[in-house]
């Protein structure tokens, strides 16, 4: 598994933290985009943040936002990711 | 035409709040957090924007705290019936609107709450000492008219919260908000009630509740939010636990602009503009003779509703002497049947003279001139 194929969904409680996320991570111009939620990830029907590598820097900017759960996609398969920062439990 | 009964809409409404919901109804349309694509994730932050515009507004300190409603009613209600608990007492007064009066009254039939209403002066006044003599071990809260809609009175609020310590204070800001500043931190507001067709200018259908930190409500009505959609029971998760259903995103973006509005002309510019008129209108009025004015007419504290009769004539008649003039007013007892009890004017009413920021100090000379003559025949 190479290392830049690995892509990271945050998802959230509500579209609100999720266009909050938006907003900091804009403000903090962290690369990023907001997706839809993949449907084997959540049955929830809107959207949520996808990143490439930079999951450390994105969850201190927004280390105030609750996440309900976080993924890593590496190319094949999802897996539930915890960071070493603990942000995510 | 001339248009003064903005305290019921406003009308007509700044042309940024028709920009914005124009906007939204040509180019954005979709239906906010139900989908991933453009057109929904779009109507979502148009939600997002007017949320953190409004809490900034009234100095909230969390976005999504603010929830959006139908109207004040539907906020009023919402706090009302989602904070009282059986046997609960609660504490008003004789100034309410029926948006208060009737979930109360509901409240003590069907949960056997006791109501404790504190008697105003008939010019509008609240004695807040009689508050504190009402407060029993299990007043759950105090709900309060800012600002009547009826005669225009302010009251206050700050101080009543102070008085009452603890005890969850909920502001009825229906006619106060967008004319009187409103600092929920400074006031020490716990429930915020108010409608956003007002004086923030969106269209009709929207009103707005912010919740101060640790409170919770029963939440009114259950249903999809877009989120948690695998659970068959409602979030718990703000501002989800309070919205469900389809919202009224153009008139929230409608409400952006009012917002924007508000900004470019300065908060404070407008109320001066409106204490003005108020001021001009009962310094003309009160040179007629046969004119009754009710309230207190001391513009410092009042915001732009006065109410008035002429000796002998039905509320009902003037009424219907201003609109053959085009000019169109509210008569009648404007849902608040014990503020007219309190002042002397049930069952018939009174004759509401609302202006608002588009009203010119030429359209108060004409309704003087008007009522002078209705009063003379």
């Amino acid at each position: 598994m190479q290392k830049n194929k690995n892509i990271y969904y945050l998802l959230f409680h509500t579209i609100h933290d999720v266009l909050k996320t938006e907003k900091l991570l804009k403000a903090n111009g962290c690369d990023f985009e907001l997706v839809p939620v993949p449907r084997n990830l959540s049955s929830d029907c809107g959207s949520c943040i996808m990143l490439k590598n930079n999951i450390e820097d994105v969850l201190e900017v927004i280390r105030k936002i609750e996440i309900d759960r976080c993924f890593l996609f590496d190319g094949k398969t999802y897996a539930a990711f915890i960071a070493p920062s603990g942000h995510i439990s | 035409m001339i248009y003064l009964d903005n305290a019921a809409t406003t009308f007509p409404k700044p042309i940024e709040s028709i920009q914005y919901l124009n906007k939204f109804i040509k180019g954005i349309g979709g239906n906010p957090g139900r989908s991933g694509h453009k057109l929904s994730v779009d109507a979502a932050r148009t939600i997002f924007n007017a949320r953190d515009k409004l809490t900034s507004f009234i100095n909230g300190k969390n976005s999504e705290r603010l929830i959006f409603t139908q109207n004040g009613t539907e906020s009023l209600n919402l706090a009302i019936l989602g904070l009282l608990k059986e046997k609960n007492h609660i504490i008003t007064t004789s100034l309410e609107h029926n948006s208060v009066m009737r979930p109360l009254t509901f409240l003590q039939k069907e949960k056997g709450i006791d109501i404790t209403i504190i008697q105003c002066s008939s010019n509008g006044i609240i004695d807040v000492q009689k508050i504190k003599n009402a407060i029993r071990h299990n007043t759950r809260a105090v709900v309060i008219n800012h600002g009547s809609n009826v005669v225009g009175v302010l009251q206050p609020i700050k101080e009543i919260k102070k008085i009452i310590g603890d005890i969850p204070i909920i502001v009825d800001a229906c006619q106060t908000i967008g004319s009187v500043k409103i600092d929920l931190k400074n006031d020490n507001i716990d429930i915020l009630c108010f409608s956003c067709h007002k004086s923030l200018y969106s269209v009709q259908g929207l009103g707005a509740l912010y919740l101060k930190e640790g409170i919770e409500l029963t939440p009114l009505k259950f249903g999809g939010t877009g989120s948690k959609s695998e659970s068959i029971e409602h979030p718990e998760f703000m501002p989800d636990k309070y919205e469900c259903g389809t919202p009224n995103t153009p008139g929230i973006a409608s409400l952006l602009g009012g917002l924007a509005f508000i900004e470019k002309s300065g908060l404070d510019n407008i109320i001066k503009k409106k204490k003005s008129l108020r001021k001009l209108f009962i310094k003309l009025i009160s040179e007629i003779n046969g004119i009754i004015i009710y309230g207190s007419q001391e513009s410092e504290n009042s915001i732009p509703v006065i109410s008035i009769n002429i000796k002998n004539k039905l509320p009902s008649e003037v009424g219907y002497e201003l609109n053959k003039k085009k000019i169109y007013v509210r008569v009648g007892l404007h849902c608040s049947p014990l503020a007219h009890q309190t002042i002397g004017t049930f069952p018939e009413g009174t004759v509401r003279i609302a202006p608002g920021y588009f009203t010119s100090e030429e359209d108060i000379n004409i309704l003087v001139e008007v009522i002078k003559n209705i009063a003379k025949k």
